[in-house]
């Protein structure tokens, strides 16, 4: 077994963890990126549609073409990396001593080092978490699953497609099949409002009159040896299913867009513990988790919404990194929670120092109309006309206006009523 | 001398098994004929894979069943052993939680002495909760059965295929029987969607199709075989419930209660329910909500506490073949010469299997005067996959030094390497499966049976499957149909 030593090293190469090791390269750590597949770049790179890059690179470019751009900076800088490489287990031996045991073809490695910035991403959630009884044939696809087979592979998965989820995954899938000739019948979402963006449902749906249920959920899935049909039940104002409400869609495929999960079972293992709003870890400003050492960053720490904020993570968790290093662990500070008020479903990070700048992220529970969202010990405020849970707010809040909180226990961040 | 041509129908638990005893002797030549594209897709599949220790036959009602049952949990011992079928004994508890229930399980301790079932015993709360600290505190005890164990069922019909394969036996998949062909009241053959196959003797192990399949040799037109189904749930590995002991609440009329295992691959399930459908039901495994509620509740009374729903990784439905009065149906006939009956086996079938296996060896030699000669060669032994995720990091890199494929990891989940999945299609072919599925690749190396279900790794089995099959990506099947409907390219030029 190969035994080798770093100061960090990053595994999963999608945009958060190429973004972690550019930075922490460009930092001086010694540091090798880690990734499963036979390529790097992640889901971006399934991603033929556009909306990557607007905040990062002031552009709207693709999927594709957005990774691209970092592979070109990873290869100047000379950024180590490992392809078809499985992390088996992680040891934690010190507080500044990890140790990554990773199968790949060359033999199994031994990766020690200082610290670790997890970036693995999520899972998509799959048909036995949803609720669905009925049959289990083929034509049942995740969106991520879907979209592989079409834009890497070139296969159709089918031709009468049903969407379940009407995120931001889910719409721009329907566009896609739309594009490709199939017919979709319908996107189907449990909730009472739209998951996605606006646009994205003008652009995607209107544009290609294509159903949007909201309120309704899929029951059951009918098909011996393919999917026949669904049956969609309307849900009440607690996401009930009604009795008496159900009517049946013919298809021949069902796509599952209902939501990603952070993919954390490894660090679970050895003792991470998760904020259960995010289902991501509980992190402080840094995005270092209770683990000292192990960082988390991108849609591992919580499920984004623009790749903008995966990489802006994966920068912040390199910096933690190198700030680990140079001083044998994050010197130890009054760490000040900051808690979830109203109409707040999370908020990450969960812990800031308040001696330097911070960014925030959040989701609201319910959408809202005329809002303040407001952080009241530092004395913040932005006027919303619309929160949605559709769109993640961030909000960077700078050293000078954290040194407002210095004496309170905790900062919180809510949304009020607006005037 | 020429052999007697055998045709098994059914590559379930019964058939094959059959075909591996029969494969033992110079006298047989065996094909055994299966409607699905892969062995063990009816009843064998979807079941709750317990080796039963044979306490819950009643022998005066259902002797052949509690005999087999006794037996058949004996062989399965030196089966697995020999095949290397991935089984655990820890034994089980048939958990009561009131007087009546007590009365009822204590009923089972005097069939377990009339069945000659050792160890079983009654065990109070004290000491039944320090055996099993996941059961809910609030029983007053259980009948302990120590021989009961769990075995990964599907991986056991895969072997033992494999096994008969290897001594000499043929399999043909995706050939449903259409007729069974008798001339001067003698079996001449079957009628297949693949063509006729000659035979001396049909052996009919079609389990809910066994009734069918008996018609069309002649036999006793009342004899039906109804589909009873059974809801479950299969949580994660990583959940902190796990039973140690093969729990299960006291048996009703219909079922034998509802069971909460740890399986054999370390996942929680739960389950099953028993519910008798419509004869023309035979394909409907399809779930419920009552059913699965049913599960839910009857297993929140069995454990302490159940695991969030946010775990739950599959839910499923199996059918079980159910024959007039529970009666399993083995006979060789006089007319039609040659036919042989193993069906309508219903629980505990899957226990019994090599033990009907044996039986019907025993019907056919003394029905029809076989000699029954021992083949010199005959291999006992079949070896498993080799996987990456039982070794050692040490022993992973050996494996890798020598096949770099052992390096490549296919399902993150379940740590399922490439050439794990190789194996399993070369393994497919050689044992003369047609279709290489997904599915097929799934029960052999466990790759989709994690968390995320095959998200994951489903697209990257069809990659493999499509080059070492040389079928195009979109042509690869999932179970029992088509992975993509056409290229994107077809479409783009249309």
């Amino acid at each position: 077994m190969l035994e080798l030593n770093y100061d960090s090293v990053v595994i999963g190469a999608g945009p958060a963890g190429i973004a972690a090791a550019i930075r922490a390269k460009e930092l001086g750590l010694k540091t090798v990126l880690v990734e499963n597949r036979d390529l790097l770049g992640g889901i971006p790179l399934q991603c033929v549609h556009p909306g990557f890059g607007l905040h990062y690179f002031r552009e709207d470019l693709t999927g594709t073409e957005f990774i691209y751009r970092f592979f070109d900076k990873m290869e100047k800088l000379g950024v180590e990396y490992l392809l078809k490489s499985h992390v088996h287990s992680i040891e934690l031996v010190s507080h500044n001593e990890k140790i990554v045991n990773v199968i790949t073809p060359q033999g199994v490695m031994r990766l020690n080092t200082k610290t670790l910035i997890y970036t693995a991403g999520a899972r998509e959630r799959h048909i036995f978490e949803i609720n669905v009884v009925g049959d289990r044939p083929a034509g049942i696809y995740t969106a991520g699953e879907a979209q592989t087979l079409m834009d890497i592979y070139g296969i159709i998965p089918g031709k009468e497609i049903v969407i379940i989820g009407s995120g931001d995954v889910g719409l721009i899938m329907a566009r896609r099949f739309a594009l490709e000739g199939a017919k979709v019948k319908a996107v189907i979402e449990l909730m009472h409002y739209p998951g996605g963006l606006t646009r994205n449902i003008v652009q995607c749906l209107q544009d290609y009159d294509i159903p949007l249920y909201l309120g309704h959920v899929v029951t059951r899935v009918v098909g011996k040896r393919r999917v026949e049909k669904v049956v969609v039940t309307k849900v009440d104002e607690k996401l009930k299913p009604i009795k008496g409400t159900e009517f049946e869609i013919p298809c021949d495929t069902v796509v599952l867009a209902a939501g990603l999960i952070p993919n954390l079972d490894m660090l679970e293992k050895i003792g991470l513990i998760i904020d259960p709003y995010t289902r991501g870890p509980i992190v402080n400003e840094f995005l270092e988790t209770n683990i000292p050492g192990v960082f988390v960053a991108g849609n591992a720490l919580v499920v984004n919404d623009l790749v903008d904020y995966v990489v802006e993570q994966g920068e912040l968790a390199a910096e933690g990194a190198y700030y680990f290093v140079e001083n044998d662990g994050i010197p130890t500070v009054d760490w000040k929670p900051i808690v979830r008020g109203r109409n707040i479903r999370f908020i990450v990070p969960h812990y800031v120092s308040g001696k330097r700048d911070v960014v925030l992220y959040a989701r609201v529970q319910q959408p809202e109309k005329n809002v303040i969202v407001t952080i009241p010990e530092v004395g913040w405020k932005m006027k919303q006309f619309n929160v949605r849970p559709a769109e993640m707010i961030r909000v960077k809040l700078t050293k000078r206006l954290l040194e407002r909180a210095s004496s309170a226990e905790k900062i919180s961040i809510e949304v009020i009523p607006g005037e | 001398m020429m052999p007697i041509k055998v045709v098994i129908v059914g590559a379930g638990i019964v058939g094959s098994s059959i075909a591996r005893v029969l494969s033992m002797y110079e006298d047989f030549d065996v094909t055994l004929v299966e409607k699905e594209p892969d062995v063990g897709w009816g009843s064998s599949k979807a079941n709750t894979a317990i080796i039963h220790p044979g306490h819950e036959e009643e022998p005066d009602v259902h002797p052949l069943r509690a005999r087999l049952c006794r037996e058949g949990n004996i062989l399965w011992r030196q089966w697995t052993r020999e095949l290397s079928i991935p089984v655990k004994w820890p034994g089980e508890l048939m958990v009561f939680f009131n007087e009546e229930e007590e009365k009822n399980a204590k009923k089972y301790i005097e069939l377990a002495k009339l069945n000659k079932i050792p160890g079983v015993r009654v065990v109070y709360r004290n000491e039944l909760l320090q055996m099993d600290p996941s059961i809910n505190p609030s029983a007053l005890g259980a009948i302990y059965a120590p021989t009961a164990g769990t075995i990964s069922s599907f991986e056991a019909v895969i072997a033992i295929v494999e096994n008969a394969v290897e001594n000499g036996v043929k399999l043909l998949t995706e050939a449903e029987v259409r007729g069974v062909k008798v001339v001067d009241k003698k079996v001449k053959g079957v009628e297949t969607t693949k063509g006729f196959i000659e035979a001396d003797i049909v052996i009919n192990a079609a389990g809910l199709y066994s009734d069918k399949i008996s018609h069309m040799a002649g036999i006793d037109s009342g004899f039906v075989v109804r589909p009873r189904r059974g809801e479950y749930f299969l949580f994660d590995e990583n959940v902190r419930v796990k039973p140690e002991k093969l729990l299960h609440t006291t048996p009703t009329p219909i079922t034998k209660g509802v069971y909460a295992i740890t399986t054999i691959h370390g996942n929680l399930m739960i389950g099953p329910t028993a519910e008798d459908l419509p004869m023309d039901a035979k394909d409907e495994t399809s779930t419920s909500e009552k059913g699965l509620e049913y599960v839910w509740k009857e297993s929140e009374r069995l454990l302490k506490e159940l695991p969030p729903r946010t775990k739950i990784i599959r839910t499923f439905a199996g059918l079980r073949p159910e024959p007039p009065g529970g009666h399993w149906r083995i006979e060789a006939y006089d007319d039609p010469w040659g036919f042989v009956n193993a069906a309508g086996i219903r629980s505990p079938g899957f226990t019994a299997a090599p033990a009907i296996a044996y039986y019907v060896l025993n019907l056919i030699k003394d029905k029809y005067g076989v000699s029954l000669v021992k083949k010199k060669h005959w291999n006992p032994y079949r070896s498993d996959i080799v996987r990456v995720k039982d070794k050692s990091l040490q022993e992973i890199d050996e494996l890798i030094r020598k096949n770099p494929d052992y390096g490549e990891i296919i399902c993150y989940c379940k740590t399922v390497s490439k050439a794990e999945v190789i194996e399993a299609i070369e393994r497919m072919k050689k044992a003369g499966v047609k279709t290489i599925t997904i599915d097929g690749i799934k029960f052999r190396t466990r790759a989709g049976l994690g968390m995320c279900q095959g998200s994951f790794c489903r697209w990257r089995i069809a990659l493999l499957i499509s080059q070492y099959t040389g079928v195009p990506l979109y042509q690869v099947v999932v179970k029992k149909d088509l992975y993509g409907v056409g290229e994107v390219k077809a479409l783009l030029k249309s």
